[in-house]
């Protein structure tokens, strides 16, 4: 654990809401690797989303501490915090009224980047995910399709040139080829750009393809965490097992039909 | 009908531009205060709840009730201010409930990704939830300018100039021809101000639409070219009037604008311009005299001695005028420039031959017989401290006592529905109906000597009080009731009453 730099620490944290009586996330003790995806798996409810959002200061945890690239995210200003952080949300979330372009601009502006570098930091990061801006800058986002438009949530989340990227179930609306096109291209450029990462998701054949560590969750508490080959041969709790047998089996299935016909 | 219209349109440069000026000012006032109000409540609960009750109250209370209550807050004060006061207090409903339904109805997710990607509340606001409630808030704009070009018509009953001047002088004079142009005015300028707004909206709307360019460009040079044309129009008619020498006043009925009219033509000859604010209550045109608003107006003693002297007695005709010379003269700093001649005092009257059967001429008369006559009154007689004076003088009462709109009084009488009314002496209809006015032997009813009530400033010019006191004792109650026929009975116009007037003083 030494030789590597620790980018994202969740030490000890818990929410609560309501004055303590919905515990929604209990002592979750998380670490994420410059440069790794980790995938945070569970039900609704698990608490997933909650934690994701503790660490820009979405919700604000009831205890315990997070640290971001070594510092305490609770002494910088929320607004600063999250600029530089990316964040590619659950259902898109882009402005309706703005361009393409002024959408991936919009976290650079609000760092009060010069214009021509946030132009030309917008063309670089539009081409990255497959939309080259001479030809989708200028429309909105009504006039894409939706897997156009999770590009541009991507495109917007990496313009700033963030060392961290939080994805709250970032391929949940996309028709399953598109989805599949789309994680392999975002995998790409994590890798390439050294990123780290933590993507929530629901899907166990996408966190064991894409992720390089898995945490499970459920009701609130991280059940196990490790690699997904780890997580398929020693999985240390029931839930766990069941989850990852399911692509699994499914996988299984899908072999038996290819070899009988 | 071709000359008649041909007269209206005449008004219509003036008229329009009052209406216009009234219009814009309240509107753009009514923005600038409803939108920050309507942002405010729906960042904070506490706020919301009381200001959208408060401005739904605002708009249940009756127009003319709030125009009344905005000049007696401004100390009596009448013209432009109070009126955009009123039609301020009347846009801000539909603009501060679309603001904060506007603001409420942006979606979740795209206000959290605002937040996610690190802006503040102040940026959510500014880049994020108004750009997106702004169709909203100018679908409210549209409501309240519609709204406002109509409530703008009442504005006449405060003395600013609007199409309402058509309407409410239309209405009192019989003149159709006047009160639809004025209606037709008025339409007309909430149709082209509803189609511009709206248009707005449409761009702001479809501009993150994929709707076809083409059209959008087509739609966005019609508004920009059509905003130009009605700013510059507008910038035009806003700049400012010659300032005239006197404003001449008067309330709403017919003997009001005919002696208006007569008073305009008087000193125009002699020189100055003129300018007349028409229609106004008596409180309202008093009160502006008093302020030196308004130079001149045609009053009646028994108004001024029962209605702003409180005074319950009648001492008698040349007491009264004495009293009331004395009160304006006085503490009101005015100046009474003389009595006209006539009067224009309730009094009973009856169908000759009704009164003949009766064998009645004095109210004295009626003593006997009331309790099985129907009497009909306007609107307040029955409400005046003078039928009260009347009913315990003679001891008397009706078997029923019906109120009616004046033109329905007199119609009432002439088809026998009702046996006697309490009509105006100096009335055209008098005469046209063959009505008798019976007398009034015990002088329970209050004299009105109609006089010329000027104000302070007004009167220290020596040949405007010279040229108004050559109509002094100048009209008879029978030419006054010839006048007044002329336009209420002959169908006529005002200008053919005026002439009729200055044929008969010469």
């Amino acid at each position: 654990m030494l030789d590597w730099f620790r980018m994202i620490e969740l030490i000890d944290v818990q929410k609560s809401f309501d004055d303590g009586a919905t515990q929604a996330v209990a002592n979750t003790s998380l670490t994420v690797a410059e440069g790794e995806l980790l995938g945070l798996i569970g039900e609704s409810g698990s608490g997933k989303t909650t934690t994701l959002k503790m660490i820009n200061r979405l919700e604000e945890p009831s205890y315990g501490e997070i640290r971001v690239n070594g510092h305490n995210v609770l002494d910088q200003k929320p607004e600063e915090l999250r600029r530089n952080i990316g964040y590619v949300f659950q259902g898109i979330g882009l402005f309706p009224h703005y361009t393409v372009a002024r959408n991936v601009a919009a976290v650079p502006e609000l760092l009060d980047w010069d214009e021509t570098r946030i132009s030309q930091r917008c063309a670089e990061t539009l081409s990255m995910v497959g939309l080259p801006i001479e030809e989708y800058g200028d429309r909105y986002p009504s006039q894409l399709s939706g897997g156009q438009q999770q590009r541009v949530g991507v495109a917007r989340a990496l313009a700033a040139e963030p060392a961290v990227i939080l994805m709250d179930e970032p391929f949940g609306a996309l028709d399953p080829i598109t989805r599949v096109e789309l994680q392999e291209e975002f995998k790409r450029i994590q890798t390439d750009l050294n990123l780290t990462a933590i993507m929530v998701t629901h899907d166990m054949t996408e966190a064991l393809l894409l992720a390089d560590r898995i945490a499970v969750m459920k009701d609130g508490e991280v059940l196990q965490t490790g690699t997904p080959r780890e997580l398929l041969n020693q999985p240390q709790h029931d839930y766990v097992r069941e989850i990852v047998e399911m692509p699994k089996r499914r996988a299984d299935r899908l072999e038996q039909l290819i070899h009988s016909s | 009908m071709n000359e008649s219209l041909r007269e209206q349109l005449l008004l219509l440069p003036e008229y329009f531009q009052g209406h216009l000026i009234l219009t814009l000012a309240a509107l753009s006032l009514g923005i600038v205060i409803s939108i920050p109000l309507g942002i405010w409540a729906a960042q904070s609960v506490v706020v919301k709840r009381p200001l959208l009750t408060i401005v739904s109250i605002i708009q249940t209370f009756p127009s003319v009730a709030i125009l009344a209550l905005v000049v007696a807050f401004l100390g009596g004060q009448i013209g432009i201010v109070p009126a955009i006061i009123a039609l301020v207090l009347y846009s801000m409903l539909p603009i501060v409930r679309n603001t904060v339904s506007g603001l409420e109805t942006v979606a979740d997710e795209v206000v959290e990704a605002a937040q996610g990607i690190g802006m503040s509340s102040y940026q959510i606001l500014t880049r994020v939830r108004i750009p997106l409630a702004l169709p909203v808030i100018i679908a409210g704009i549209r409501t309240a300018a519609v709204w406002t070009v109509g409530l703008a018509t009442l504005s006449t009953l405060v003395g600013a100039t609007s199409f309402g001047n058509y309407i409410f002088t239309g209405l009192q004079t019989r003149n159709l021809v006047s009160v639809t142009v004025g209606s037709i005015a008025a339409a007309l300028m909430a149709v082209v101000l509803d189609s511009l707004i709206g248009g707005i909206q449409w761009l702001v709307e479809n501009k993150n639409q994929a709707s076809s360019e083409k059209k959008y460009k087509q739609v966005k040079y019609a508004i920009i070219g059509a905003l130009i044309l009605s700013i510059s129009f507008s910038a035009y008619s806003l700049l400012p009037e010659p300032e005239t020498d006197f404003t001449i006043g008067g309330k709403g009925f017919t003997e009001q604008y005919i002696i208006a009219g007569l008073l305009s033509a008087e000193l125009e000859a002699a020189g100055f311009s003129v300018e007349q604010r028409l229609g106004m209550g008596t409180e309202v045109v008093y009160t502006a005299t008093a302020n030196n608003t308004v130079d001149v107006y045609l009053e009646y003693t028994g108004t001024v001695w029962a209605n702003i002297m409180n005074n319950s007695n009648n001492p008698g005709r040349d007491a009264v005028l004495a009293g009331v010379t004395e009160f304006i003269e006085g503490p009101e700093g005015m100046v009474n420039i003389g009595a006209l001649g006539f009067q224009n005092r309730y009094a009973l009257a009856m169908r000759k031959d009704r009164a003949q059967e009766l064998g009645v001429t004095s109210i004295e008369d009626l003593i006997p017989i009331a309790r099985d006559l129907i009497a009909a009154g306007d609107l307040e007689f029955f409400g005046r401290p003078e039928w009260i004076t009347l009913r315990d003088t003679y001891n008397i009462d009706f078997a029923q006592k019906l109120t009616f709109d004046p033109t329905l009084m007199y119609t009432a009488i002439n088809e026998e529905q009702v046996d006697l009314i309490a009509g105006y002496t100096s009335d055209g209809r008098i005469a046209a109906f063959d009505l008798l006015l019976l007398e009034d032997p015990r002088n329970a009813l209050l004299p009105y000597d109609s006089f010329l009530l000027a104000s302070s400033t007004a009167a220290e010019n020596a040949l405007f009080t010279e040229t108004l006191e050559s109509l002094v004792n100048a009209i008879s109650d029978d030419e006054m009731r010839a006048a007044n026929r002329i336009v209420d009975v002959d169908g006529g116009a005002v200008s053919d009453a005026v002439a009729y007037l200055q044929s008969v003083i010469r």
